[in-house]
């Protein structure tokens, strides 16, 4: 193998596996260490300029990082990331003098943003600084969009969407809401150098089934009838309700019928349990609301007496999966299911709709009706038109959108300053030795063996009651700590340097994992069969060094390195050293910052 | 400074017969200096045992004084221990192995404690040939004390403070064959693909077996001009062959590799397969290893690897017609079996 060329940003990022996961990349390990020094503002601060909603993030975001935690592959758990997000943002201080100056003299370059939700709100974050004078539009009374409109109270209290949002509202630029927006030909008439559409991806999915129009009075798209509890336009429902899905909008549809006066609710789903879509703790806190899953059921019609919905039949089904994974749900052959109803929530997807951007307007569409989108800059194929969340490529998540909208506002301060859109800016990068004396390391490189920390709940009884009041009550500073200190530090890399290397084999002697070899070099195949410990898992990189001395190479697995330093520490000639490895990626405006 | 090791492993870590992964093996952190020698034997004592699936309460470290004997805290945790006066492991070691032969013992000694103050007890414990592994971390030092040379140091050969001894060294592996020895090795510390397989050997052969290791001090004698530094080592080492410890258990035919000279069955039943020795060596010939001996001190090249194995080893409990269990299993009736056999014993010397 060719030695791995450090310098490369993208290496060491992968090596810090919940970074690497995010969307929005945010350094979740250097934010984890201000939490366990208590230094809440700051680690609020590194979230809020990634991620722009801790707050929000901190309680509703799909954590694409915890699965990919490093503790996954050598304990079990992963580091409650997302909550110790929420930690920092319940304990901050009042954080309003850090952001960044406004200023008063705009640069006369207008921007529109379409939709008030977390893809066009960080557009409006990173431009707003900048001197842009931004409009946004939006047809909700408030801003958030879905935030707002489909995430029930008792996941995100209103105060917490409220404050994050305003902190960007704030920033002087100029919200109309309560409009709908039913062209963009008007909007780009008014001569704004860019437009922005974040409009998600709001119209909900149905099914068609017999017995659909008799019912229709009691069945009702899930997102809509959440924005509609939202808004408070519904307040109740029927004592026995169906939910058919099973994402996380069906998790929502459940728990949210159960605290409007549903009784006997059940969320019915086609899928086994293991392959539906919600996340596994979104799953949970409804069984733990007593609400039953029913998987492998696949709905067949509604049954209507006498202009009454009286319940819903379903085909049970097994699930097959051919030598390609692909799979088909198959009959069993059983009767149909019958399951009584009063209620039928729908929430099996939803779509984009864009009937409101004219065909002619230089805007290409697919075969899908989707907008053809350009995945680095969000461009569309009109130059002045960019698209961001979950109105680009399909509804995906919170922290997806805010990835985009960062994105998309490069993209458009490019674009207004004259650039090509595609000078996109480097990362930035530093790599800085940890070590302090002899011994000694500026992080804590002792390994916790705590299991991962269960967070609080209010009562069952309480929080039923009442859909405003927030299930999750959130780490106590205390266990806040105990949780961070599970963290590995794996943006504190183990950074080699052959030329000090006498061979002696300390680091591979302690290296609790046996993460490091000396061997010959070889194809990497064969190389991982030669090497210190196991290593199979070929997702994870391998470091290799130039030649050594003796012609072999140092070969260090990524995999399973606990980033407890023992190989530095153990080094007579430090030709291992710990270095912190900070990446950030550069916003609208910065040159490559760190 | 780290205290303790991070409790998590390699979670596909291999188990040997007994169930165990080669964590079971291990012990506390060192303390020794980072990069010392001794470490690495450490570590190859662990992988040779969890790879011989030796039952870790079946073994008992034994040890003298110095940084060489308090090594043994960082392996087999485990195992019983035994950390003794100055030079005098090997008769602490003779005692315990009358008492029960059913142990392995392991001394771990250094080349102060070996070749200076228990020069005598190392010639005798080799001569009366006690069924034990005596590995010498030899780092050609006294770095528990900053580095003085020691009996073991090369004549010439300058530590990093030191001038030029001006002494004879003492050849270990030598004077274990003048002893008569029955099993003698050499290795480094940085030669584990070496090391591990004659740990191996040694802990099957069934006698007293000498591994003298040599084992760079990092903090006084790594520097140009020593001859036990890391460097000199890799450049002037000379293997008498590769040594290939097949275990019993093992269908030797999955493991065969042709070219081998030798093939030496073990006293239990495993085997040692010895490939391309040095043609002038005949590792069963006392005299031959002499010789090669003599012959790389000329050319003031290190010889390493198997260097003698007496296949016909007679041990000490061999010699002695001891008894089979240990003493601590033995009822009153058999240690004290009365004053008739009293008189037959008598009597038979009349």
């Amino acid at each position: 193998m060719k030695p791995t060329d450090i310098k490369n940003p993208e290496y060491f990022h992968k090596v810090v596996d919940c970074q690497y996961a995010c969307p929005a990349h945010t350094p979740v390990p250097e934010y984890i260490r201000l939490i366990a020094a208590e230094r809440y503002s700051d680690a609020y601060m590194i979230n809020w300029q990634s991620n722009v909603f801790p707050g929000i993030l901190g309680r509703t975001c799909d954590r694409p990082c915890e699965p990919a935690c490093r503790r996954v592959r050598v304990e079990e758990e992963p580091v409650a990331i997302c909550r110790l997000k929420r930690v920092a943002a319940d304990n901050k201080d009042d954080i309003r003098d850090r952001f960044p100056d406004i200023p008063r003299r705009k640069n006369g370059k207008r921007i529109a943003l379409i939709g008030a939700g977390p893809a066009s709100l960080t557009v409006a974050r990173d431009l707003a600084p900048l001197g842009y004078i931004i409009d946004i539009f939006d047809n909700q009374f408030a801003g958030g969009g879905m935030m707002r409109s489909q995430i029930p109270s008792f996941r995100l209290p209103i105060e917490v969407l409220d404050e994050e949002v305003n902190y960007i509202l704030d920033m002087g630029v100029n919200a109309t809401f309560d409009i709908e927006v039913t062209s963009l030909k008007e909007i780009l008439d008014q001569d704004y150098e860019a437009v922005f559409v974040g409009t998600g991806a709001p119209r909900g999915k149905g099914l068609n089934l017999p017995g659909l129009e008799d019912a229709s009075a009691h069945v009702y798209l899930g997102i809509d009838w959440l924005s509609s509890v939202a808004f408070e336009h519904t307040d109740s429902i029927g004592k026995r309700v169906l939910v058919l899905g099973g994402g996380n909008t069906a998790m929502d549809c459940c728990r949210t019928s159960k605290r409007l006066g549903g009784d006997d609710v059940r969320v019915v789903v086609r899928s086994p349990f293991e392959d539906m879509k919600a996340s596994p703790w979104e799953k949970e806190d409804a069984m733990h609301e007593g609400i039953p899953i029913y998987n492998n059921h696949v709905p067949k019609e509604f049954v209507v007496e006498e202009g009454e919905l009286k319940g819903m039949t379903f085909e049970k089904v097994e699930a097959e999966y051919d030598e390609n994974g692909k799979r088909s749900l198959v009959p069993t052959g059983e009767d149909l299911v019958f399951m009584e109803a009063d209620d039928v929530l729908m929430a099996i997807g939803q779509e984009n709709a864009f009937p409101w951007i004219e065909r002619d307007l230089g805007i290409e569409f697919d075969k899908w009706d989707m907008p053809v989108v350009d995945e680095v800059t969000f461009q569309s194929t009109n130059p002045r038109v960019f698209f961001g969340g979950d109105s680009a490529f399909g509804p995906e998540n919170i922290i997806t959108a805010v990835a985009h909208g960062h994105q998309a506002a490069i993209s458009i301060d490019l674009l207004c300053s004259g650039r090509g859109v595609h000078e996109r800016p480097a990362p930035g990068v530093t790599l800085a030795s940890q070590k302090m004396g002899v011994h000694e390391w500026s992080y804590d490189n002792a390994v916790e063996a705590d299991q991962r920390y269960v967070v609080p709940l209010a009562p069952l009884e309480e929080t039923l009651k009442d859909r405003k009041i927030e299930v999750e009550l959130g780490f106590d500073p205390s266990t806040g700590y105990k949780e961070a200190e599970r963290c590995l530090n794996c943006d504190v890399q183990t950074v080699f340097d052959e030329v000090r290397c006498i061979e002696c084999d300390a680091c591979v002697d302690i290296c609790p994992t046996d993460c490091i070899s000396f061997t010959h070099n070889g194809e990497e195949e064969d190389l991982r069969t030669r090497l210190t410990g196991p290593s199979n898992d070929l997702a994870q990189d391998l470091y290799v060094s130039m030649d050594l001395p003796t012609t072999r190479v140092m070969v260090k697995d990524e995999n399973v390195c606990l980033h407890c330093g023992l190989c530095a520490e153990r080094c007579p000639t430090s030709a291992w050293d710990m270095q912190k490895f900070l990446y950030n990626v550069t916003k609208a405006g910065q040159e490559s910052a760190a | 400074m780290s205290y303790q090791i991070p409790k998590f492993r390699h979670p596909e870590l291999p188990v040997n017969e007994l169930g165990y992964t080669k964590a079971d093996y291990e012990g506390s952190i060192s303390t020794l200096c980072a990069g010392c020698g001794h470490d690495s034997i450490s570590g190859a004592i662990v992988k040779a045992c969890h790879e011989l699936s030796i039952e870790p309460h079946k073994i008992a470290k034994m040890s003298g004084i110095g940084c060489s004997s308090k090594a043994p805290t960082y392996f087999l945790g485990k195992s019983h221990g035994f950390n003794s006066v100055h030079g005098r492991m090997p008769s602490v070691v003779t005692g315990a192995s009358m008492a029960n032969r059913n142990m392995l013992y392991l001394g771990v000694s250094g080349d102060g404690d070996t070749a200076s103050i228990g020069m005598g007890q190392f010639a005798h414990v080799a001569r009366r040939n006690l069924n034990m592994v005596y590995i010498v971390m030899n780092n050609g030092c006294y770095g528990l004390t900053k580095g003085q040379d020691s009996a073991t140091t090369d004549e010439g050969s300058a530590s990093k403070k030191g001038d030029p001894n001006v002494y004879s060294a003492i050849d270990l592996c030598g004077t274990a064959l003048q002893m008569g020895a029955t099993f003698v090795a050499r290795s480094f510390s940085g030669d584990k693909g070496q090391l591990v397989p004659l740990i191996k050997a040694a802990i099957t052969h069934r006698g007293f077996a000498l591994i003298d290791v040599v084992s760079p001090c990092v903090t006084f004698n790594n520097n140009p001009g020593s001859t036990k530094s890391y460097e000199f080592v890799r450049e002037h080492a000379e293997a008498t062959g590769t040594v290939d410890f097949v275990p019993m258990r093992k269908e030797i035919t999955t493991d065969y590799k042709p070219g081998y000279t030798h093939e030496v069955t073990m006293h239990d039943g495993s085997s040692l397969h010895l490939y391309k020795l040095d043609e002038n060596l005949d590792p069963f010939s006392r005299r031959s290893a002499i010789n090669t001996l003599e012959d790389h001190r000329d050319a003031r090249s290190i010889l390493t690897g198997l260097i003698y194995m007496d296949k016909d080893s007679q041990d000490l409990h061999d010699v002695l017609q001891t008894s089979q269990r240990p003493l601590n299993a033995l009822e009153e009736g058999e240690l004290c079996p009365g004053n008739n056999m009293l008189e037959n014993i008598n009597a038979s010397l009349r």
